[in-house]
């Protein structure tokens, strides 16, 4: 069974994609038997004081997975981020996180007072720490910046040493903060190729949290929306990157109803032309 | 020398930062010359440097220097010591917090110079007294730029790093102590500031060696050249001391932008 087709048999998806389509990049190779998932969260609540931010939230990440995860401003996104990044206590709640994980952050927090190579080794074990950060800096084009200073990065090249300091990790799961959120719009796309180039490559399972709901269509083989702490819809994505345009009109539209957008269906060019004044 | 160069070299002295002190000296000069301003009030500037010269040339402002230098330094590396390691056990734990910072901030509130007869009874007249007010005011300003810097790093570098699986240990080595290191280093410049001042006053208790001996003996004789010439010396000490500063900034710091670029 090839992996389009048992992506195609999930729920909610649509425009299944073509048999004799050839196929022309890798897509998640799901063993037959399903693997067991990477992250695991049943019924997973968070609350601070009386103020309860994630309701009973069950999650499932396969291995090598793209999910992305949407939501408004204080819809949990960040509290569910950081429970899957490990810093926040999760004793007796049913979560499973693989140890091997890492984080990119939308600052990409750099140690400004380590050379960016040593910033990618931090926290690397052996001697070969320096030559595993050079490679990895190398992989995300930065062999001409190992030795420079963090704060005389531009924003995009702090975020490719952040990828790198993930990625040198070899992660099972790659954790994304809006990482893109604070470049402008060129540098975004040149990340995006970047970070599709490299999860193809290293096939760590992803959880990307983002507000760009075309970020997440590009890049996402599964679109969750979090609302005031509950998932409220998820979207599987069945067409293959590259052939997503036709796709994207209606997903589009309907995912930025569920934030609470009412946008016409179409792309962006296009969604916000008829919004009157009051209205928006 | 035509009437324009003339005057764009007349505007050009006007507006040098020299001008000022440079005017200052040639008419205090010209006021001792004159008998407007009497040695025993004021030597000249030609005279001090003159005394100035001989006193290096007898070996006399040398040996006394570095017992001054000597009082200094040791009292410095004591308070910057104790300063550093309260700093660290208030700024790296609650209980440190809840055990140090109460005392240092009851230590604050009294003037160390109060303390001097106080030290006299325990520590007799010799060089102890001295060091040991150099080292108690030297020791504050260190411990609270280096408790505060610890507490000011950046919680979302901690985050960061703890995500990457850094243990505690390795969380102060390489996020909290250089975070902390700026501040730490604005603590250490106040000090030696604070141990120049102290140094002079810790030197008007019966010192037979250094500088402040030098000005006593000075006073006594009514040498006003000596005196200015130690007044010259405690400047240059705190200059120097300002500069080993920078020194330390210049390298310990190189990854902040403005000395990057520089």
């Amino acid at each position: 069974m090839d992996a389009r087709k048992s992506l195609s048999l999930v729920v909610n998806s649509y425009e299944p994609a073509p048999e004799s389509m050839p196929v022309p990049v890798p897509v998640p190779v799901l063993t037959p038997v399903p693997a067991e998932s990477t992250v695991r969260l049943r019924g997973f609540s968070r609350s601070f004081g009386a103020n309860r931010i994630i309701e009973d939230l069950d999650l499932d990440i396969a291995p090598g997975e793209f999910v992305a995860l949407l939501g408004r401003s204080g819809s949990g996104k960040t509290t569910l981020l950081r429970t899957l990044a490990g810093l926040d206590d999760v004793e007796g709640q049913d979560v499973r996180v693989p140890k091997s994980r890492a984080v990119v952050f939308q600052d990409a927090r750099l140690l400004p007072w380590k050379r960016v190579w040593r910033n990618v080794a931090l926290g690397l074990r052996g001697d070969d720490a320096r030559a595993r950060a050079e490679a990895a800096l190398v992989e995300v084009g930065l062999a001409h910046r190992l030795d420079a200073w963090p704060l005389t990065l531009s924003g995009g090249e702090a975020q490719r040493t952040a990828l790198a300091r993930a990625l040198v990790r070899a992660p099972e799961l790659l954790l994304l903060d809006e990482p893109f959120a604070a470049l402008d719009a060129l540098t975004r796309i040149k990340m995006h190729q970047l970070v599709m180039a490299l999860w193809r490559k290293h096939r760590p399972a992803v959880l990307m949290v983002t507000h760009d709901v075309d970020e997440a269509i590009a890049l996402a083989d599964r679109v969750l929306v979090l609302d005031a702490g509950v998932i409220i819809a998820e979207e599987r994505i069945a067409a293959l990157r590259g052939e997503r345009t036709a796709s994207v009109r209606p997903l589009r539209s309907r995912l930025l109803g569920h934030l609470g957008v009412d946008a016409p269906e179409g792309t962006y060019a296009d969604a916000i032309a008829n919004t009157k004044p009051g209205e928006a | 020398m035509s009437l324009v160069e003339h005057h764009t070299l007349f505007r050009r002295i006007l507006r040098s930062r020299w001008a000022s002190p440079v005017l200052l000296l040639a008419l205090w000069e010209l006021g001792s010359r004159s008998g407007l301003i009497p040695t025993r009030t004021l030597a000249a500037p030609s005279a001090v440097v003159e005394t100035l010269l001989a006193m290096i040339v007898s070996g006399e402002l040398p040996a006394n220097l570095l017992i001054s230098f000597g009082r200094a330094a040791f009292g410095l590396a004591i308070g910057v010591t104790v300063g550093v390691v309260l700093g660290l056990v208030a700024g790296l734990s609650r209980a440190g917090e809840v055990a140090v910072d109460p005392l240092m901030q009851i230590k604050r509130t009294i003037p160390v110079v109060a303390l001097s007869p106080l030290f006299i009874v325990w520590f007799g007249i010799g060089e102890t007294p001295k060091i040991a007010l150099i080292a108690f005011a030297t020791l504050f300003p260190v411990y609270l730029n280096l408790f505060n810097g610890i507490r000011g790093v950046d919680p979302r570098l901690l985050d960061a790093a703890r995500s990457f699986g850094l243990n505690q240990r390795e969380l102060i080595w390489h996020v909290i102590l250089p975070g902390a290191l700026p501040s730490l280093l604005v603590g250490l410049r106040y000090s030696l500031s604070i141990a120049v001042i102290l140094l002079v006053i810790a030197e008007q208790i019966n010192a037979s060696a250094g500088l402040g001996y030098l000005i006593n003996n000075a006073r006594d004789f009514m040498r006003t050249d000596v005196i200015v010439v130690c007044l010259m010396v405690y400047a240059v000490i705190g200059l120097g001391a300002d500069y080993a500063v920078r020194l330390i900034e210049r390298r310990a710091l190189a990854w902040r932008p403005n000395l990057v670029e520089a």
